[in-house]
């Protein structure tokens, strides 16, 4: 193995289908009109010498490397700004380029340490490759003129030099090995689209700066680590480099955080990891990354991780460390005894979202052919099952319809209920970037987020909307679309039914959902709802993108389906730029769907009391499968507090911290005889857990991730999993164990069977992927070369679907004794219920969960910023620190819930979605008052936490 | 909220999918619920509702109490 290498070509690739032919060295060249020279020689396999040009930025063309001689034209222009041009010739190499070359190098070393031996970046330097490539061999002017090198001139301060700054956690910056490329600023500018970077002072005194002269943490960055990356010197450099050294093989892989899915190059010493490196060929990302996939992985080796086995009697038992042949029988036998007393149906399983498509499959084939029922489902639950049955009802396929390359090519985007900057960074990145370039953006959300208003970056529209009013202004955007006529025509003849059509016309055209009428109970002035409809439906492509501020409602479902309706009404489906496209949270949310996690549905979404797919499962599998639907995950916590359901098998999630109504789950997970709990570390489940089993992580096994847009994505091994096992081998074991023998060496066999069982995946294999680097399903003979966008030539399900979506308020209401709505989210640097990033450098960042709320309803509590506050719902109260901010509205409070001794949930209700479930996170009825600490709840809880934890020292061995 | 008992929860599910399904027609109302109960409702629940109803269906809404009439079967 060694380093994948990834060819810099200098400048972006230019987008034009007319091509150019041009001799560069004598040889005929022909590339897309609008390449660069650079890029063209590149092409052809001629690295032209350069410093300030790479190929994830615009050439800026200030380092007068790369100049050339092209005939006919005076002087030497710089390689990475001119153009190619029909007929050129070219020259890349002469004597007096040469000399020019030379020079500057010289002047760029004159200014530069010369401790290359020692240096964190030797090897992987830029200038030291130029130094070599130009034939630099002397130096001729010393340090003692000015200088920005040393600390000190002539026993004095030198004004010149900067000391290193390390305050951000993962990387440095040391401005003595500056070279003012401006790279770095380029990346952030372009690539991320923060603008954390500036160049301050002229000439000699040009300097990196970020922010006005600030720390690297206390600026604007949010540490995506592009400027890193794009620094060819030593001067921005990872602080693992630093520690550990260069690294010497890398493996790519895919990121385990959120489901823009970013493809990674882990670079290893050994089987150390060095760094994570975004790839430039990952589809998902295309060479950008944020700071969680990017740096936030020292969880794989923080040593609150558990890495042996661990069972007891009782909950409040401490736990004893066992052998892995011990925990798996005693698993199995718990699991047998149970259902021997209480009956086939008393156990069940969760599925997980951060495991592998491989290992969320062999969940589910345990619990439908070992466990024998149908008790089985997945985090997706609280988060996105509304968007897999809505878009199943009106399209057909439980997905979203787009590639993120469509964002490129999009003229309105819509977001609704998402904060991508936060939640999606990559993809927050590619939309601001189309953005700057001209298209516009609609913000459907309560809260004022960072992509309402931001550096280059104006939202057209925001809709403030009150939180639960999501079916009530999505439709009335459509009863403006309808009565002003915008919708097209065309497409709904050709696509949907129009006799359908009509009848939901009739409907969002009824006075009551009106911009008038729906601005009484949103709050969004009608003329901001009309204006943004018109936009939507008339300004070039329109694309929606929403996240669980739509589906984390009594009407999540209904709200997806209003979403479907508006697009396919303005005929905004079906090719690149426009569509319907659900932001999943976790990396493989997506993939645990579509693996047949569902109670009701094995793996392709289809209904278990279907006979010819549940027929072509028993045979596979060889045995009879229940054809009734089992237990969703609230369901069996109901179950369980009714004494029906008494066992659980839970892989990789975390269901006492994300699950709403944190009361309730104790209660049901209190109430069963045999909670087993596989994971990295003692989450908070596990406090109620018999039976822990430690699970493994990414970095440490074989697999694939499907993420947002359906892209199915390798997860490689780097390294042996340090508790023992990869996830899908434990599973494999308790399976045997319980008398249901599974057979796997790789999972890519389970995948082979995947594709075995599951039509959209019938041509996906590893070779495949190896060869391909990813695909999106549906892949099979139909789309051999898989399906970047859905619904190209009609709907997967025939016509398309219009649902009438009558807006039905939520239960959940205010009043005199809970006059504020809650509503909830994440930000950048922290990663769901934390338990991963709440475990790296990243907590400084965020360290705790903070309340925001408006300075009129924080005056009339009395409430200054940084106080301590008691958040009360109907539910239960916490107590967290007020944050004073006009992004909410007033009579909005706004949290984050990624620390468990917030413990936001506590707050949240158990109202779902009426369809699928879906907890009501984004819309709870609330009262916040001063408090002088955390609530006796808090106490309680920090005690037993501690109580639950305890592991029994080790017998001595006898 | 906090339900009193799994049958005020059941019940309240089944109004929520009942209320949905009133919107599409008076048809669908009916019928639309019973699909649905019937695909998504594991056999305890939709037992456990039956139940209910055989004791006096509290809290159905008439549509609803239909559907599950028709469950049965
Ligand atoms: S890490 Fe990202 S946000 Fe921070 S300065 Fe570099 S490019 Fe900008
Ligand atoms: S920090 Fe690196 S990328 Fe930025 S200007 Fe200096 S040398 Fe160039
Ligand atoms: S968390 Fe998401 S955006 Fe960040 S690197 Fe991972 S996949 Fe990419
Ligand atoms: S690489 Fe072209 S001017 Fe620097």
């Amino acid at each position: 193995m060694s380093l994948v290498h990834e060819t810099d070509y200098g400048t972006p690739k230019s987008k034009s289908e007319k091509t150019v032919t041009l001799t560069i060295d004598g040889q005929p060249v022909t590339v897309p009109e609008g390449t660069s020279i650079m890029r063209a020689a590149m092409e052809m396999g001629t690295q032209i010498p350069k410093l300030c040009a790479t190929d994830m930025v615009d050439a800026f063309g200030s380092c007068r490397l790369c100049l050339v001689e092209i005939e006919g034209r005076p002087g030497t222009p710089a390689s990475c700004t001119t153009p190619v041009g029909p007929g050129m010739v070219v020259r890349t190499q002469t004597d007096r380029l040469a000399q020019i070359r030379r020079g500057v190098m010289e002047l760029y070393i004159s200014d530069h340490p010369l401790d290359c031996l020692t240096c964190s970046a030797n090897g992987d330097c830029e200038l030291q490759d130029m130094a070599g490539a130009v034939g630099l061999r002397d130096v001729r002017y010393g340090y003692e003129g000015e200088n920005h090198v040393f600390a000190k001139k002539d026993g004095a301060a030198n004004q010149n030099f900067l000391p290193k700054d390390e305050s951000n956690p993962y990387f440095t910056y040391d401005p003595s090995k500056c070279i003012v490329c401006s790279r770095c600023v380029r990346a952030c500018e372009e690539t991320q689209g923060t603008f954390a970077l500036t160049i301050a002072g002229r000439g000699f005194d040009s300097r990196v700066s970020p922010g006005m002269q600030e720390s690297f943490l206390g600026s604007e960055c949010v540490s995506c680590g592009a400027c890193v990356q794009a620094c060819p010197t030593a001067t921005l450099n990872e602080k693992k480099v630093i520690e550990i050294g260069k690294p010497e093989h890398s493996v790519i892989t895919t990121c385990a955080y959120c489901g823009v899915g970013c493809a990674f190059k882990a670079e290893m010493r050994g089987e150390e990891l060095v760094r994570m490196v975004p790839y430039k060929n990952g589809e998902a990302n295309r060479g950008h990354s944020c700071v969680k996939g990017r740096f936030a992985w020292g969880y794989a080796t923080h040593k609150e991780r558990i890495l042996k086995p661990m069972i007891r009697a009782k909950a409040t038992d401490p736990w004893k460390e066992v052998s892995w042949e011990e925990a798996i029988s005693h698993t199995a036998s718990e699991f047998k005894r149970i259902q021997k007393k209480y009956g086939r149906n008393a156990v069940g399983g969760i599925t997980s979202s951060r495991c592998t498509n491989e290992e969320t499959f062999l969940v589910q084939k345990l619990i439908r052919a070992g466990f024998g029922n149908n008790n089985v489902d997945t985090c997706a639950r609280v988060c996105h099952s509304p968007t897999g049955y809505g878009l199943g009802q009106t399209y057909g396929t439980s997905a979203g319809t787009q590639n993120f390359d469509s964002v490129e090519e999009t003229d309105v985007a819509v977001i609704i209920g998402a904060n991508p900057a936060a939640a999606h960074p990559v993809f927050a990145s590619r939309l601001k970037k189309r953005l700057r370039q001209g298209a516009r953006l609609i913000v459907i959300d309560p809260r004022r987020t960072e992509m309402v208003q931001g550096p280059h970056l104006e939202a057209a529209y925001h809709l403030a909307l009150r939180p639960g009013t999501n079916v009530a202004v999505v439709t009335a955007l459509a009863h403006v679309v309808v009565t002003e006529k915008l919708y097209n025509e065309k497409f709904i003849r050709e696509r949907c039914d129009w006799s359908e059509f009509e009848h939901w016309a009739e409907f969002v055209s009824l006075p009551k959902n009106s911009p008038e009428e729906v601005a009484k109970i949103s709050g969004v002035p009608a003329e901001t709802i009309r204006g943004a409809a018109r936009l939507y439906a008339t300004g070039g492509n329109g694309s929606i993108y929403y996240g669980l501020g739509v589906t984390e409602h009594s009407q999540g479902s209904t709200a997806v389906m209003a979403i479907a309706n508006l697009a396919m009404c303005t005929g905004n489906i079906g090719r690149p730029g426009v569509g319907v496209n659900p932001l999943r949270g976790q990396n493989n949310v997506q993939g645990s769907c579509d693996m047949g996690s569902f109670p009701h549905e094995l793996s392709g979404y289809r209904h278990i009391s279907l006979d010819e797919p549940r027929h072509l499962f028993e045979k596979d599998w060889g045995v009879t499968l229940d054809r009734e639907p089992g237990l969703r995950i609230n369901n069996m916590l109901d179950a369980a507090v009714d004494g029906s359901f008494k066992g659980i098998y839970i892989q990789g999630e975390d269901i006492l911290q994300s699950d709403p109504d944190t009361t309730h789950v104790s209660a049901g997970l209190e109430a069963m005889e045999c909670v087993v709990v596989q994971d990295l570390f003692l989450n908070e489940t596990a406090r109620f857990a018999h039976v822990f089993l430690p699970g493994s992580t990414f970095l440490e096994k074989d697999g694939t991730f499907t993420n947002a847009e359906r892209r199915i994505q390798r997860v490689r091994k780097v390294m042996a999993p340090k508790n023992g096992y990869a996830d899908w081998e434990i599973t494999v074991m308790l399976s045997n164990a319980l008398g249901y023998p599974m057979q796997y060496e790789h999972p890519s066999q389970i995948m082979d069977e995947i594709a075995r069982l599951t039509p959209g995946f019938a041509n996906v294999t590893y070779q495949m992927l190896d060869e391909r680097g990813s695909v999106q399903w549906p892949c099979n003979d139909k789309a051999p070369e898989g399906s970047p966008i859905m619904h190209v030539s009609g709907f997967v399900r025939g016509k398309g679907k219009f649902i009438v979506t009558e807006y039905i308020a939520t239960d959940e209401k205010t009043g005199p004794r809970f006059p504020l709505l809650l509503t909830t989210g994440r930000i950048l640097s922290q990663y769901n219920v934390g338990a991963q990033t709440r475990r790296t450098d990243n907590s400084v960042w965020h360290p705790e969960d903070l309340l925001e709320i408006h300075p009129h309803d924080a005056e009339q509590r009395g409430i200054r910023d940084g106080d301590w506050v008691r958040l009360k719902s109907r539910a239960g109260e916490t107590t967290l620190r007020a944050q004073i901010t006009d992004r909410v509205a007033p009579g909005v409070v706004y949290t984050t819930f990624h620390h468990p001794d917030t413990q936001a949930n506590v707050i949240t209700t158990d109202f779902s979605d009426w369809a699928t479930n879906c907890p009501e996170y984004k819309v709870t009825a609330v009262q916040v008052s001063p408090s002088n600490g955390p609530s006796r709840w808090q106490e309680e809880y920090e005690e037993f936490s501690r109580l639950s934890r305890r592991i029994a020292p080790l017998e001595a061995a006898e | 909220m906090s339900h009193e008992t799994s049958a005020d929860k059941l019940v309240y599910m089944a109004n929520q999918i009942g209320k949905f399904f009133a919107s599409q027609g008076a048809e669908e109302a009916i019928d639309g619920t019973l699909v649905h109960i019937r695909k998504f409702w594991d056999p305890r629940m939709r037992n456990a509702i039956i139940a209910h109803l055989d004791a006096g269906g509290e809290g159905l809404d008439p549509p609803v109490r239909k559907a599950i009439e028709r469950l049965r079967t």
